[in-house]
């Protein structure tokens, strides 16, 4: 008899180690695919309600200015106009980090990009609130506008925020792991390459859009396409200064998250606030320019790697520094600049390691998290760099990196908890698979094959306000009708999380995942999750799940056992029915079970939670990189390169991606297939690129392209083939073994293409995206006898602070810095900015 | 703000009245004068194709049309696609094979691949990817939609032989 059947397995809490299954691992329709395919999914810009109506926002024209005067009375005296709304009316901050409180719905005092909200009209119809923003007249004193990371660096004043820890400087962060400069001095080989990595954004087909209304008891309601109901709902009640019961957020599906809808955005703020002074419900939906200036998308990173490496090229230390522009906003930002410098160790064996990261304040939309959120960007220069120490000694790019993986259930330099690692098997098959061996450095001119690696979180570790609370708690009620719900504060963003929670709870039932009833990111139904971001959700809600499921499964065992007068540990539960594994034709069926339960036990109900286990780290900023678990991924791409013309074609990639246990693998094929993709777009031609108009047109920092036709990205014509290779060795952190998929695979592809065009026409192009014109830029060099290469050429000079010191694991070390205090034991920090000053995310 | 016009729709195989100004696209006039929300927008410029509705057969960014134009014209969304509580085979071909992640493209890209099988019922990987090229998809990397589009055409000629 199956395990699955059974009862749990002692020591195994999320069934790791379960290998017969009723619903897991095997493809099967998603739960919500019925509504998405009739074209019932109702996203928030579908939602109406009566009375209903509508805001537009008035947004700044100019990068950087100091408002002197609004004039909104010829607005508010528009038709159709019922409120107009100005910085005035908010005066409390609100931001995604505890550190970053840097943002008011509408802007005070200054606007600092160009899209920075003004001004709210709220109206009878959408034509009547645009008229009435054309209406307001606001005279601005025009500051000096900061439009690069290098500029921020050269220009402390004026501040863009007054917060910031120095000049234009937001953080600068810096940490050293066993002593970097002379592990570099003793090595055979030091390397120091420096790469760009171009902003770019996430582009979800869905605009933003949000709905407030006052409930008919007074309440706020807000139904929203975000990601994060939990810290949207933390946001209103601050910004607003409502008590949290006071409010619920309903996170409706997202028409594709990728990180955009991460933050508590303005325009969710604003139309909260209309709803409660007028009592009547407001909805906005920004248009696609709009989108584009919300952004919150990828950094553009500048980073320098200096890489010791032995004669046998394997890495003996590294020291990267990273320079990201952020943007106006804090944002996600601190995170991501740890982020920038926390991965690199989780794939290599890097013996000793120092990383510097610099975020500076730019007069452009904020950036933030984008999926493989900071990772992304060193990820790109460490491949490339070591494809370059490969060719360098003469090495093969897939041996080099076999010989010095990682090692599972190990910690790294940076007190990361490796788990499983399935990267060795993921680089396997990737290189037979394309015949890398063979055809590496082989193939005719014009042609190329290029390999990378990448690891990414299965969640981050630690929630972004420091607390000792779950990070996703699932309850279930089951009824007498055989009635199972399942109500969870997870965020459907098209990812399949509905799926998930379905497919774990109906596993263990042995009902079928379209039984269930799914009530999902809710804040006044549903338990806390904190949402769809840093890969979470399979595993924090799906283990979450597991548990409440494994409660209501002891409580019908033990009803169906006294019945059958059997030990309920010869419970089995199948195909809808609860019966006895020795004898499978005695038993009930599902809702029977559920009569017996109810009578036995009364109303049913259970819970289940989840949190992460402490990270061994003890430094400040030792926060940032720490997770259950990570996954792997390996990826070859075959590139065709036209010399004459630069032009790229990708016909073939071959992705491997570890990814534990597959839970429905037709979802999980579609999230690495995905990866690949916008990977594919980041490589090749996506980049949120900002321009200054003339001096006598304002000399404003605008957007090059805010539209979906001029910011290019892939087309159904430009998919190359892909052979996805799901490397299966479950994970004992997963539910079911399962680690994430969502983010991972992105990560190598933007560096095997780079790598390839080397291998195709023999130059390096160290920036995204990888054009035409930078591959005959560095053709064209090469041909007069110089380097053939495009990229950045230096990297500035940043008075970098001195490092926390932390001895790794194997030389001594305790996870604390030597030259700094641990961070404060008071990590339970539940009022924001209330003093949670490291970092999270 | 102008004065409203009254027309009547063929949309779906049925008669509808709507009062609607006549500045309004034929996607804001579905969406919200005629109760169908299920047309979707990306962009309202005809960059997306989410808003692809079918005119008298033939795949339309109904953001580019004005509702007015669409009067006595045959229209299908995608709530018209099913027959009753019979979905159609590329709804139960994109639903089985992960075609729909988030769903807000889906819509638009089921009615252009309708109109694809309606002209060539077993159709290329070529012909799938140029039909659809004007369809951006950000989730699923373009692969289990035309793989959907294939298994539709396949158990359509299983149906029909």
């Amino acid at each position: 008899m199956s395990d699955s059947q059974g009862g749990t397995v002692e020591g195994d809490p999320h069934r790791a180690t379960q290998t017969v299954f009723n619903v897991i691992g095997k493809p099967r329709r998603r739960v919500d695919a019925r509504a998405k395919v009739t074209g019932r999914t109702e996203f928030a810009d579908d939602m109406t309600l009566p009375r209903m109506l509508h805001c537009r926002l008035l947004r700044s024209h100019l990068p950087h200015a100091r408002i002197k005067a609004i004039d909104t009375t010829a607005a508010a005296a528009a038709p159709g106009v019922k409120l107009v709304l100005t910085g005035e009316h908010f005066p409390v901050a609100y931001g995604i980090l505890p550190v970053s409180q840097d943002e008011h719905p509408l802007a005070r005092e200054v606007v600092r990009h160009v899209g920075d909200p003004v001004a709210a009209v709220i109206a009878t119809t959408e034509e009547e609130a645009q008229a009435g923003v054309e209406l307001i007249n606001v005279d601005y004193e025009v500051l000096t506008t900061i439009a690069s990371s290098e500029q921020a660096l050269e220009t402390p004043s004026p501040q863009i925020h007054d917060y910031a820890q120095e000049g234009n400087v937001h953080k600068r962060v810096a940490l050293e792991f066993g002593d970097v400069d002379e592990a570099l001095a003793g090595a055979a080989h030091v390397f120091e390459d420096t790469f760009f990595y171009q902003g770019n954004t996430h582009l979800p087909i869905e605009q933003h859009a949000s709905l407030a209304a006052v409930d008919p008891d007074g309440k706020l309601a807000l139904w929203s396409s975000t990601q994060t109901p939990h810290y949207v709902h933390r946001a209103l009640s601050k910004a607003l200064e409502l008590p949290g019961h006071r409010i619920r957020v309903i996170a409706t599906p997202n028409g594709g998250g990728f990180g955009g809808k991460s933050d508590p955005f303005n325009h969710e703020i604003v139309v909260c606030k209309a709803a409660l002074l007028l009592d009547r419900p407001v909805k906005i939906c920004l248009n696609r320019e709009e989108v584009f200036y919300c952004h919150r998308g990828r950094h553009p990173v500048l980073m320098r790697f200096k890489t010791g490496v032995d004669a046998d090229g394997k890495i003996v230390g590294m020291d990267l520094e990273t320079l990201l522009d952020g943007g106006a906003f804090g944002s996600y930002g601190v995170a991501s600049t740890f982020y920038t410098g926390a991965l690199q160790t989780v794939t290599y064996t890097i013996p000793r390691y120092r990383f510097r990261g610099c975020r500076t304040f730019t007069n452009k939309p904020a950036c933030g998290p984008k999926r493989g959120h900071g990772t992304v960007q060193p990820r790109f220069g460490q491949e490339i760099q070591l494809d370059k120490i490969a060719v360098a000694l003469d090495k093969n790019p897939a041996a080099l990196r076999q010989s010095m993986l990682a090692q599972p259930d190990s910690l790294t330099a940076n007190y990361l908890q490796i788990r499983t690692i399935g990267l060795g098997e993921c680089l396997e098959q990737v290189v037979a698979g394309s015949e890398f061996n063979q055809r590496w450095g082989k193939l005719p001119e014009g042609r190329g094959l290029g390999l990378a690696c990448s690891s990414y979180l299965t969640g981050a570790g630690l929630p972004i306000y420091w607390n000792k609370m779950p990070h996703s708690g699932v309850q279930l009620r089951l009824d007498r009708m055989g009635a199972v719900t399942a109500f969870c504060g997870a965020t459907e963003i098209g990812q399949g999380s509905d799926d998930v929670l379905a497919g774990c709870v109906a596993e263990i039932l042995g009902i079928d995942p379209h039984d269930i009833h799914l009530r999902t990111g809710a804040t006044d139904i549903t338990p806390i999750d904190l949402g769809s971001y840093s890969s979470r959700v399979t595993l924090m809600m799906g283990n979450a799940a597991i548990e409440a499921a494994e409660r209501a499964r002891e409580l019908l065992a033990k009803a169906v056992a006294a019945k059958l007068e059997i030990p309920a540990a010869r419970i089995g539960f199948s195909g809808r029915r609860v019966f006895d594994i020795q004898d499978p034709d005695t038993g009930y069926t599902f809702q029977e079970a559920c009569v017996e339960a109810e009578a036995m036990f009364g109303t049913l109900g259970t819970v289940g939670s989840y949190r992460p286990p402490r990270s061994p780290a003890r430094f400040k900023g030792g926060g940032v990189g720490p997770s259950p678990t990570y996954s792997y991924s390996a990826s070859v791409v075959e590139v065709e390169v036209d010399p004459e013309t630069g032009w790229i074609h990708v016909p073939k990639i071959w992705i491997a991606h570890d990814i534990g246990r597959s839970l429905n693998p037709t979802l999980v094929r579609g999230q690495v297939e995905g990866s690949v993709y916008m990977g594919l777009g980041e490589a090749l031609m996506e980049e949120q690129t900002f321009r200054r108009l003339p001096p006598k047109r304002s000399h404003a920092v605008v957007h090059k392209f805010p539209s979906l036709l001029e910011y290019k990205s892939p087309t159904a014509l430009d998919m190359p083939e892909i052979v996805t290779y799901l490397i299966e060795d479950p994970d004992p952190t997963g539910p079911f073994g399962a680690k994430e998929v969502g983010q991972g695979p992105l990560l190598p592809i933007m560096p095997a293409i780079a790598n390839a065009v080397f291998d195709a026409v023999g130059v390096r192009v160290d920036e995204t995206p990888i054009s035409p014109e930078k591959i005959l830029r560095a053709l064209d060099a090469k041909a007069k006898g110089k380097p053939g290469r495009t990229g950045p050429k230096s990297f500035p000079q940043i008075p970098w602070p001195e490092p926390f010191r932390v001895k790794p694991p194997w030389e001594g070390g305790d996870g604390r810095a030597d030259n700094a205090p641990p961070p404060s034991k008071k990590r339970v920090e539940l009022e924001e900015g209330s003093g949670a000053k490291g970092v999270q995310a | 703000m102008s004065s409203k016009i009254l027309e009547t729709f063929h949309v779906n195989g049925e008669q509808v009245e709507a009062a609607f100004g006549p500045h309004k696209t034929l996607l804001e006039v579905l969406r919200e004068d005629l109760d169908l929300p299920g047309t979707k927008h990306g962009c309202e410029l005809g960059e997306c194709g989410a808003c692809a509705v079918l005119v008298d057969g033939e795949p339309v960014l109904s953001c580019l049309l004005l509702g007015v134009e669409a009067v006595g014209r045959e229209i299908v969304t995608v709530e018209g696609l099913a027959d009753d509580d019979r979905l159609h085979p590329l709804q139960d071909a994109f639903a089985d094979l992960g075609g729909a992640q988030c769903g807000y493209c889906t819509p638009g890209i089921l009615v252009t691949a309708k109109a694809l099988l309606d002209a060539h019922p077993q159709p290329t990987r070529p012909q799938i990817e140029e039909a659809l090229s004007g369809n951006l998809c950000r989730c699923t990397g373009y692969l289990q939609i035309f793989e959907s589009v294939e298994e539709a055409a396949r158990r359509a000629a299983e149906v029909t032989s």
